[in-house]
């Protein structure tokens, strides 16, 4: 039809520096145009260029969702597990071999409504995880029903005549829980985001980091919100970073201000920490400390 | 190999069966177990949390049963065999994860203490009511192996073999017991760890390049990895390929899951274990398997002071259902009485392995309490007198 | 010479905009191409404004484009500087 020119890279020997962190064998992938998981996905590959993390101890645990399906793009040890449980399941994986680094990468249904009772118990444990909870405020795969995270008076499918429960303000519930690094972004914010999740592998205990990311399909097309695109710029227009920001007040609405930022960095012992010192305090020398090394489950 | 001895508790000890098996899994290897409180299960972790910091590894007590059936896939994920312990209520709630085991094919041990049901039932008092749902309770076609152990020392014994099994064929196994077996105390051997044979893990030694996470090398079971050992794999519950890649056609699901079922089923004959007694010759035999086991002991030996001739096959392994073993049987003799702590679970698949040729008395029981020896009698003498089929 | 160049895997793109709205430069438009998917990739219009700053290959959702820097830049940046392969 058209004969523009497109500019196809034959001949450049240059390549997408997160390549190597993808499946590109099973590229493209499913998510729709104007959605920003994959955007997110971007920024965490960059965030992994620029922490220069061990891949090969990087283990990422995915739960169930449109956002769920990071898992089987990234090229890591990767797990998708079970809708609400990707955390415990990373609970596991991280006591078993604390030597790993263990991303959680799941959406705002999967991690605060399923998932929410074992949300609220890794932050106050605080597991060492980090966890990335990509915001689309609506159950995406599924067709878009309400999630305890669709704002006020939304259109959604299980509520076609708009939603009147009032939301979770996510970032305000894990700090509450005992989170020792909140930060929240929009996918309009790349930048911000690589460095958050850089800075969460520098933490020790349970961070976590909300993208707000359009879902043009549902959420979006439902309310007459316009595209990916527009949403992307209702991003760059409304949000305002408010770094250190009391997480109560962040709460977010259909069209107001999304306050992001850095909200909460503080320090205090993780799990595994806390776990090693009551033993070594409570038996002494009979404490044997764990090494998976030792005990052969293989031959 | 063999067990490693800082798990093993040699010696002879007068310990329950929710202790025993504890010191089963530690001496098959177990080092991590997740677990939710649920009587009559409980004291299983309790000693487990008691135990494992002076011998090496890690328990966590989660927020539900939910989390513990799936952190502990996670351990094993991690390199840790692992194993969870609950009772009627709590299994239902881990169903949907023994199905993820089953079907991402994680080698783990998931125990259930069987007490009265349905729902609360009865907390602190035996059935065999979770019999089926050990089974069918996940949804979608897969195969499990099941354990009944009737004694202490079985707990022990059987807690080792649940975890070989599960390390040979990279699927759940369900440790049936009961309350009965779980806190009945008795004398239990525990021998010396070069004594105990215990199952590796299948590990893959193929380059990174190599490796296909779901990829069989002739047998049927697939050669796995850990996290962190630089295979860069993917799991997942959705039905998949040998890459391990979701792969959502009719194809690849009837590949994979005739697959995960053939890999049980063509191995049945293989796994079952049952303890069998006077067979030859006999008119009836009596099936049982846990507590009741021991109260049909009673009513065997009674049925054959008063000349009736009874044989005596004792399930050890309820699921793969040893269908061989009863086709063969039913063409031999009379009868099989089938008491159970339920009204009729394991009984209807003597029925359909016996096809006929054989007649089938169940001696039910709802659960709360065990058989008296004189109720299965009377059941052994009604099916001595039925006319051969 | 432009500072940077933009490189496009035309069957990738989902012709979201993101590129074209959120490059500095304006360097890029969406064609009326389509790809096998009937998707309008993005095409150069103003390859000299190109910085290689890749904020489009930071955007994309889809992976679909990144840009590099030329090896003549004037900042003296390496030309095999691909930026952490494992």
């Amino acid at each position: 039809m058209s004969d523009s020119l497109i500019d196809i890279d034959t001949n450049n020997s240059a390549s997408n520096p997160v390549e190597p962190f993808l499946r590109t064998d099973r590229m493209p992938h499913i998510w729709c145009p104007g959605c920003g998981i994959g955007t997110t996905v971007n920024s965490f590959a960059r965030a992994l260029i620029d922490s220069k993390i061990d891949l090969g101890s990087l283990a990422l645990v995915s739960g169930i969702g449109c956002t769920g399906r990071v898992a089987g793009y990234v090229k890591l040890d990767s797990f998708h597990t079970t809708h609400g449980r990707a955390i415990p399941f990373a609970t596991g994986l991280k006591l078993a071999n604390p030597k790993l680094n263990v991303v959680v990468y799941s959406g705002d249904g999967d991690l605060s409504a399923i998932g929410g009772n074992h949300l609220i118990h890794a932050a106050r444990r605080n597991i060492d995880l980090k966890v990335i909870c990509v915001n689309n405020l609506i159950y995406a795969m599924t067709g878009g029903q309400t999630a305890p995270t669709t704002p006020d008076h939304s259109t959604t499918s299980t509520n076609p005549y708009g939603t009147f429960e009032p939301s979770f303000n996510l970032p305000h519930l894990v700090e509450a829980a005992g989170a020792v690094y909140v930060a929240r972004w929009t996918t309009f914010h790349v930048r911000q985001l690589s460095r958050s999740i850089s800075e969460a592998f520098q933490k020790k205990g349970f961070s976590f980091i909300e993208v707000i990311s359009p879902c043009p399909t549902l959420y979006q097309r439902r309310n007459k919100l316009g595209d990916g695109l527009d949403t992307m710029k209702y991003y760059k227009e409304k949000s305002k970073v408010r770094n250190g920001a009391p997480t109560n007040e962040v709460g977010l609405s259909m069209t107001g201000e999304i306050i992001v930022g850095k909200f909460v960095d503080r320090d205090r012992p993780d799990y595994g920490s806390m776990m090693r010192a009551q033993f070594a305090e409570s038996l002494g020398d009979k404490f044997v400390e764990q090494d998976e090394k030792e005990v052969p489950v293989c031959s | 190999m063999k067990a490693d001895p800082r798990g093993v508790l040699t010696g002879i000890h007068f310990i329950d069966g929710d202790h025993a098996c504890c010191e089963g899994a530690l001496a098959a290897g177990a080092r991590f177990a997740a677990g939710y409180p649920i009587t009559p299960s409980t004291e299983v972790v309790e000693r487990f949390a008691s135990r494992v910091p002076k011998v090496g590894g890690t328990f966590i007590q989660m927020e539900d049963e939910l989390a513990a059936s799936i952190t502990l896939q996670g351990a094993v994920w991690g390199g840790a065999k692992a194993f969870t312990v609950t009772s009627g209520p709590g299994f239902s709630l881990m169903m949907e994860h023994i199905g993820y085991a089953a079907m991402t094919e994680t080698p783990c041990v998931f125990v259930d203490v069987q007490r009265g049901g349905p729902s609360t039932g009865l907390p602190t008092l035996p059935a065999q009511a979770d019999m089926m749902q050990a089974r069918w309770g996940s949804h979608g076609d897969y195969e499990i192996i099941a354990l009944c152990p009737n004694s202490p020392q079985e707990c022990f014994d059987l807690t080792i073999k649940a975890f070989n099994l599960a390390e040979e064929f990279r699927v759940p196994v369900m440790f049936m017991m009961d309350e009965v077996v779980g806190h009945m105390t008795e004398k239990v051997v525990i021998p010396a760890a070069h004594e105990i044979e215990v199952v590796p893990r299948k590990h893959t030694h193929k380059s990174v390049e190599d490796y296909l996470p779901y990829a069989t090398n002739g047998d049927q079971v697939p050669e796995m990895a850990h996290a962190g050992e630089g295979y860069n794999f993917h799991v997942t519950g959705l039905t998949h390929d040998e890459h391990g890649y979701p792969n959502m056609t009719a194809p690849v699901q009837d590949k994979l899951v005739r697959r995960l079922q053939n890999k049980i089923r063509d191995a049945a004959d293989r796994i079952a274990m049952f303890e069998e007694e006077e067979l030859d010759g006999a008119d009836v035999v009596v099936v049982s398997y846990g507590i009741t086991s021991r109260v049909a002991q009673r009513a065997i030996e009674v049925a054959r002071e008063q000349g009736l001739r009874v044989g005596k096959l004792r399930l050890i392994t309820a699921w793969p259902f040893p269908e061989k073993k009863f086709r063969e049987l039913a063409a031999k003799v009379k009868a099989f009485v089938v008491p159970e702590l339920n009204l009729g679970q394991m009984v209807r698949e003597v029925e359909r392995a016996a096809a006929g040729r054989a007649k089938t008395f169940p001696v039910s029981h709802a659960g709360g309490g065990v058989h008296r020896p004189e109720d299965i009698l009377k059941v052994i003498v009604e099916a001595s007198r039925c006319q051969t089929v | 010479m432009a500072k940077g160049r933009v490189s496009i895997v035309v069957e990738h793109c989902k012709s979201c905009g993101f590129c074209v709205e959120f490059c500095p430069s304006h360097v890029l438009a969406l064609s009326s191409a389509f790809n096998s998917k009937g998707y309008h990739p993005p095409h150069v219009v103003h390859p000299e404004k190109c910085s290689g700053c890749d904020l489009c290959g930071m955007y994309c959702p889809d992976f679909a484009i990144f840009a590099t820097k030329n090896p003549n830049d004037k900042a003296g940046l390496k030309a095999d500087d691909k930026g952490g392969k494992k």
